[in-house]
Order: structure tokens, then sequence, then C-alpha cells
């Protein structure tokens, strides 16, 4: 598909809804579809308004439409020894910048890279008044205005239509390897953390029930240093890139569709990662844990929360349970009045991030 | 006095007898916790640009979070404008008191309530010291990354409301990056915890929003902050070069080469003679620039980068390349260039900072610019520079005594800042908008995001009594300042070549 810019055409559709009162279900590439409450309007397809305005490799900023795949800016990126550091979920082919920006959800080299937010310099966004606004910019450094760019990341539309991002992206490392191991699933805060402060390009660590799965990323001395110096079994390359894009992707056997609910469960470092279900997956040195079944809801967030955490029903639906657990008195009233400094008549996916629109 | 009115009248509208509130405020605050009379207040009116003064209406120093609460509930009931202070060094009046409000000062918030050294966190009060966490911290091996220069005086609370940088940022981040929550105050009094001890909590990034928020939005009371494991060695260089340019084009090729070092570092000619004349850092005083570069990690991995980094240095035209021996010089490579106001404060009897910051390509083609706008102004200045993020610190030499040097120092900066915006930047990379650089805000924002700001400032404080006539013009003054917003990226001649 050709480059093209939408923007004209989608602040004018923003604007007559807005005139109407109409609601709007913002859409890219539909591969986070499932995630977050389902949003009742008329579809706004952002798809079509895509291209890569501008990359320099020297400069680590790339400006792109909402609209691009993710794939082609990760392909752009590679050919320049770059990456995008956060390693966002794809779940499916085609997954857009904006849904990326939009959703904020990041695979597992977060811990140690970074999150979506911390990458975002800058975008454009149409409000929910379908005015046009650019935040942020195309430089590391940037405090002029309150952080417009950085709050709409995990928004989930909900502020606004994200029309174009600037990201901060980073070099791709000279070197990676994985290591396995048996492990006490318990025990993976105590390895990540002896691991990084031994100087181990630490870059993800997951335990799958059976096995401690830790990756290395970095120069190749750093590398070959750390697999030499843990007792495990180092995975053949392969194998271990197809390991991560599972766990990344939700192609792992774990998380094959079904009708069992996904709940992903944070955690402070440090906290017990088990206990919480039966069926677990353990990602970012126990600070995400991933769990299918059929939990007791209220108990689990409850249990979540004594940890210091939060749960969030991930993907699938259960009646009469929200997706994001509820927010206290204080921030429901900053949300509900942020909503309506951004989207004043609420037709920007209403309803995506809380069931009572109005709180976003 | 500056050149530019402080407060306009819009930001003057809170005429209110204080005299009900002190007898309130009396009943909650210990004795010395109140200031009213004039020389006592007179200690809080400017903050780190000290050329702006103004004296507020009250100082009030709370000790607990109760207090404070009732504090903002009192003001907010009573229509009274509240300007929170930390340890004051804010260098773009974020802090500069209003003269009809109270000034709140923080500054008995400096207890350290927690180092967690399991979790590698740390719960501080918001009149922390920068520097004290990492102190606190280094028993256990661990730091605080972010590090502005004036690390040794300024407190976190002031730190997450300018998102404070340092020389560290490209690698590490910046104050946004390193925060994981802050226990608020809202102008109602009411206390809310943003963020968690995890790496995301449910709900808006309000987190990032109160980042750079300068006291606009809430009372911040306590910070959670990440803590690093300290790099297990640290080497440093020195590179000289015979103009600025290829030292940018230096960065660039380290960049390019997957390089990203810990610290990066530019300084010019007349930065590098005062820094040396200050404190003897061994600086190469024949160089029009020097890079400081730091690599940190593991031996093995701090060798290779090394060896990569002196091959692209000397590619990209070093004329000189020196290699920190040991730790003391190190410290002392570094110790230059964080002296670097200091010194300049040695050889000019004032100075005036800026903080825009640039796309890296840029540097050349802004350098040579603001040479040419303070000549214009028979000026003088020196540039420092975050060379890996783009941040340029040009500090504009003038002696406040001579009529007319302050205006014109003014006129100077605010002609940068423009030609900051006119390249693709901004007018604030980490110093923060505060009353200097309101004006300046005209020309980055459009009415529409500048309408979006006030939005978003009302969905927080109603009534506009945190900071006000701060960080966001209002649409008359921009109307007044009368300056069209710049495009972003279009330069008026886009044909030249500015590198």
């Amino acid at each position: 598909m050709a480059d093209t810019d939408q923007t004209e055409a989608l602040r004018a559709r923003v604007a007559a809804a807005a005139e109407q009162g109409e609601p709007l279900s913002i859409v890219g590439g539909g591969s986070k579809r499932f995630y977050g409450a389902p949003v009742q309007g008329s579809a706004l397809d952002v798809s079509g308004h895509r291209g890569i305005i501008s990359y320099e490799p020297t400069e680590l900023v790339l400006t792109a439409r909402a609209g691009t795949p993710i794939t082609e800016i990760e392909d752009a990126l590679a050919a320049q020894g770059q990456r995008l550091v956060f390693e966002p979920p794809r779940f499916s082919a085609g997954a857009t910048l904006g849904g990326v920006v939009a959703a904020g959800l990041a695979g597992p080299r977060r811990p140690y890279g970074g999150a979506v937010r911390d990458m975002v310099l800058g975008l454009r966004l149409i409000n929910g008044r379908g005015e046009l606004m650019r935040f942020g910019g195309e430089v590391m450094k940037n405090v002029a205005g309150y952080d417009v760019a950085r709050l709409n990341a995990g928004a989930l539309g909900t502020l606004g239509v994200i029309t174009e991002v600037s990201l901060k992206v980073l070099p791709a490392p000279a070197a990676r390897a994985t290591v396995a191991m048996e492990a006490d699933p318990t025990q993976c805060h105590e390895w990540s953390e002896g691991w990084l402060r031994n100087g181990r390009p630490l870059s993800g660590l997951v335990h799958d029930g059976e096995r401690l799965y830790a990756r290395f990323e970095g120069t190749a001395s750093a590398v070959d240093d750390a697999v030499a110096a843990i007792a495990g079994e180092a995975l053949e390359s392969a194998s271990a890139d197809a390991l991560w894009q599972s766990i990344r992707d939700h192609g792992h056997a774990f998380f094959a569709p079904g009708d069992t609910p996904l709940w992903r469960i944070a955690l402070p470092p440090g906290s017990d990662p088990t206990g919480l279900g039966d069926q677990w997956l353990i990602d970012w040195s126990g600070q995400q844990v991933w769990l299918r079944g059929h939990p007791a809801p209220a108990t689990l967030r409850e249990r979540a929360a004594a940890r210091g955490g939060s749960a969030t029903l991930f993907r699938g639906r259960i009646e009469g349970v929200d997706v994001f657990p509820a927010l206290d008195p204080v921030q429901s009233r900053l949300h509900r009045n942020l909503k309506k400094a951004f989207d004043p008549r609420g037709i920007l996916n209403p309803g995506r991030l809380y069931p009572d629109a109005e709180i976003c | 006095m500056p050149a530019h009115a402080l407060f306009r009248d819009e930001d003057l509208r809170f005429d209110v007898d204080v005299d009900p509130l002190v007898q309130s405020l009396r009943q909650v605050l210990p004795a010395e916790g109140l200031i009213v009379h004039e020389q006592g207040r007179r200690a809080y009116e400017c903050d780190g640009l000290a050329p702006y003064k103004q004296l507020p209406r009250l100082v009030v120093i709370p000790e607990t979070i109760e207090q404070v609460q009732v504090v903002l509930q009192q003001c907010h009931e009573a229509g009274v404008p509240v300007v929170t202070r930390g340890a004051g060094t804010s260098l773009s009046g974020g802090s500069l008191p209003h003269p009809q409000g109270v000034l709140l000062a923080m500054g008995k918030f400096n207890r350290i309530s927690e180092i967690d050294t399991q979790r590698r966190i740390a719960r501080v009060e918001p009149g922390v010291r920068n520097l004290a966490i990492t102190e606190a911290a280094a028993p256990y091996g661990l730091y605080y990354a972010p590090d502005p220069s004036s690390q040794i005086a300024c407190s976190i609370g002031g730190n997450v409301g300018e998102n404070a940088g340092g020389v560290h940022c490209l690698k590490y981040g910046l104050t946004v990056h390193n925060v994981l929550a802050v226990k608020v105050i809202t102008m109602e009094g009411e206390i809310t915890t943003i963020g968690s001890d995890c790496l995301d909590t449910p709900g808006l990034d309000l987190l990032a929003l109160m980042h750079g928020s300068e006291g606009m939005l809430g009372v911040i009371v306590e910070v959670t902050v990440k803590l690093l494991p300290n790099p297990l060695t640290k080497q440093v260089l020195m590179a000289s070069f015979a103009d600025v340019g290829s030292g940018g084009h230096a960065v660039a090729g380290l960049i390019g080469r997957g390089i990203v070092p810990g610290g990066l570092e530019m300084m010019d000619g007349a930065a590098i003679q005062a820094a040396e004349d200050f404190v003897q850092a061994g600086y190469d005083t024949d160089a029009a620039a020097i890079l400081i570069c730091e690599l940190d990690g593991s031996e093995a991995e701090v060798a290779d980068q090394m060896k990569a980094v002196d091959e692209c240095l000397r590619e990209h035209g070093a004329t000189r390349i020196q290699v920190a021996a040991d730790d003391q010089e190190k410290a002392r490579f570094w110790a230059g260039r964080k002296a670097a106001f200091p010194a300049v404060g040695r050889i000019s009897p004032d100075y005036y900072c800026m903080d825009g910051t640039i796309p890296r390509k840029q540097l050349a083609y802004v350098l040579q610019r603001i040479s040419e706008i303070s000549a214009a102004e028979s000026l003088e200045t020196v540039n420092v520079f975050h060379a890996g993020d783009g941040n340029l610190h040009p500090l504009i030499l003038f002696d406040g005594n001579q009529p007319g040097q302050l205006e014109a120092a003014e006129r100077a900066g605010s002609a940068i800042l423009q030609l900051c915006v006119e390249v693709g930047g901004t007018v604030t990379g980490e110093h923060g908008v505060g009353v200097e650089k309101i004006n300046e805000m005209c020309v980055q924002f459009a009415s529409a995001e500048i309408e979006q700001f006030h939005g978003i400032k009302a969905a927080f404080d109603e009534k506009g009594l945190l900071n006000p006539g701060k960080a966001i013009p209002t649409l008359n003054r921009c109307a007044e300042f009368g300056h069209l917003h710049v495009h972003n990226g279009e330069l008026p001649h886009p044909e030249l070549d500015r590198f």
C-alpha cells in the first residue's frame, strides 16, 4: 500500500462526529480489538493513513503516520541496525504504530529497556473537538508544556486520535543469546538481580512453569561472558528467537486461543509471582504474570492489590467484570475531567478504558 | 528587572484579604511554619533565576502531609494562589512567588523514608536533595540515575516538577523514566498515589503528566524512585576538535555505529577556557570544541566500546584524545563540565543560561546563528551541550550593572529559543518554562494546543490556584507577544545546508 496522508480527512470526520455527538470506534489494524471494553461507535479507520515521514538513524528518531504497520517500521529500523527497544507485541500482522502507542503494551524487554511511553518523543493528535494538535517533538529532551504525548500512550484512544508519532529508537546490540535452566519460579527476581548487578546485559526473563529462560543482548564479549558464567543450556539461536517472539506476540502454546480468560497481573519487583492461579507464565523477571483459567475475579484483584500490584482482564470477557481495576475516587475525578478537556462530547472510543464512558 | 512583565492582569485576579487565612493557618501550623513579616518573606523572593524577584504574600512551611492538605484546602476555599518550592534552584523561575499568594516551602520534607535494596526502590520526601538519594543508596552499590548539574542542591520534588535531566540522559533517561510513583495532594487537599511500585499502573498515565508540570497540577509529598546497580566499570575519554562541526559529526558517527555512551558532552572553546581556568581539569585549551565521553558496563563491554569510540573519533578528525588514567582523572574530566556554569560566573558579572534542544544535525548552524544573535546585541556566549541528546545550554554573558545589558541578554535569549523551534527543536529541554520562557511558548505552540494545556490544568485545578501565570501562556499574552507560531522543522529556507 502506498504512503498516504489522510490527516485532513480524519480531522474532518472527527469534527463532523463531534458536531453530531456520534461515537467513534478508532481502528488501525484491528490486532488488539480484544483489549479493553468493546466500543459502540462508527468505525474510524486510521489504517490508510500511513508511511514513515522521517527517519534519521544518527538522531535516533523515527516519525511515522499512525496507520503504518509496525512491521514496516521494524524492517526500516533493522535495515539500519536499530530497533524499538520496547518490543511491542504484534498479535497479528496488521498491528499499526498508532495502535502500539494507544495500547501502550510492551514485550519481554520492557523491564530492562523501557516502556512504549518512555520512547514516545512527540505525537500529533486529533482531539474530540476535531482539532489537530502537536505535542512533544522529535528531540530527546523537551519539557515545554504538559507531556500530552506520553499521556496518550496507553490511553486506548480515549483522549484523541493519534495521527503521527515520533519515537526514540536505539541501536540493536551486536550479539544475543538465551540460556534455559531449572529454577524455582519464586526465584525469578533473585536470578534477575544477581545478573543485573554483575553487569550481565539481561534483556528478557520468563518462566514457563518448567524452566527459566534468560536472554542477554549486548556486545559479543558481554553476551559470551554471561553465557559462560551461567550453568544452563544455551539455546540454539533460531529456537531462542522463536521462543521470545512467541512470548512477545502471544503465539506461545500458553496463550493458545480458546474461551479461557487471560489475565495480566502487574507486580512490584521481588513479589511472589506464584499462588495467584494454576496456569501461569511469568515474564519481566516476575513483574508481569499471565494467568489462564477462571479465578474468582474479585479475589484475584484483591490478592494482586495486596502484593502492591493490579490485575487486568486482558483477553476474554466475563459478565459483570471490568477489564481494568477501578480507580480511587480522586483519580476517577481527574480522569473524568481530563476526558472532558480532550473530548467534551465523549465521542472517542467511549468506554474502552472504563465502563463509565465519562471516566474515559 | 526583566524586560517583560512577570505577571499579567489575568494572573493577578486573586485579590483576597488573607488575614482570615492567616488566622486559621496559625491553628494548624507550628509557629515557625508561617512567615508573615516582610523580612522573612524576602528570603523566598527568587529562585535560581535571580533577576526575577517577587515577594510572596505569605510563606508557609508545613512539616506533615496533613498540614499540606489543610493549607491547600484553606487556600482553595479562600481562593488564594499557591506556589510550591523545593530547594529553589529552578533556572526558569518555576518557584517565583505569586504576589497575591502563599509560597509553600517543602524544605522540611527532607527524609528518606525507605531504601529497599532488594527491590531497588527508594521512597523519599520531596525536599530530599537529588544527590542525597545516590549517597544513601551508595552503600548498597546502587544509585539514582538522573544527575542535573545542580544535583548537590536541587530537590527531588522539583526534579519531578521540571522533569530534570542531567548528563546521563541519553542512556539512562530523564526523571520521568526513573520515577515509579508520586504521592500528590490536589488543590482541594485530597491525597492520591499516582503510579505504583509496578512497571505500569491501570488508567491514564497521570505519572507522565505530573513530570514537567511545574507545580501546576498538584503538590508532591512523596516520590518513589528506581535505583540502578552501579556499573561495574566506567571509562572517560576526552577528544579535541578543531571546529564544533566536526565534533557534532563525531557524535553522529558514534551513534551510527551503535554506541550509546553513558554520557556525551560537548563544550566550545570559550567554555573550555573558562572551565580550565576555574578547576584545572586538564582540558585542551587549543581546541575549538571538546567531547567528553563516558562509557560504562562490564570490563569487556567497555574495552570493546573504547576501541570503537577511539577509531570513530579519529575518523571524524579528533586532533587529540585523552583517556582518563584513573578514577581521579575521570572525576577531573567531569569536574570541568559540571563546573561550567560557576566557571562562567567568574569571567562575567552575570550570565543568562538558555536551554533549547535541537536536532543534533543542526548544531553547527545553530551555534553560528547564536554567535550572530549575540554579536548583534554586542554580547558574547559560551556554549555547553548535552551532545548525546541535543540539549544546548548557551550562556549569554552580560553585566547587569550596565544599563540595558539584561534586556539585551533577554532579547538574545528569546531569539535563540525561537531559533531552536525554527530548526525543529524546543524552547526548553530540562529547565522548564516557568516565567522565563512563557512568551516563547507562543512560538512553539498553536492556539488549540495552548487551549488544550489550559484544559488539562483546569482538570486538576479548576480555580487555577496552583502556580498561576507560569508554564502555559494565556492567549492574551501570546497576542501581545505578537509572534506567530512557527511550524516545527519548516525552516524559512529549507534549501540551505546547515551542517
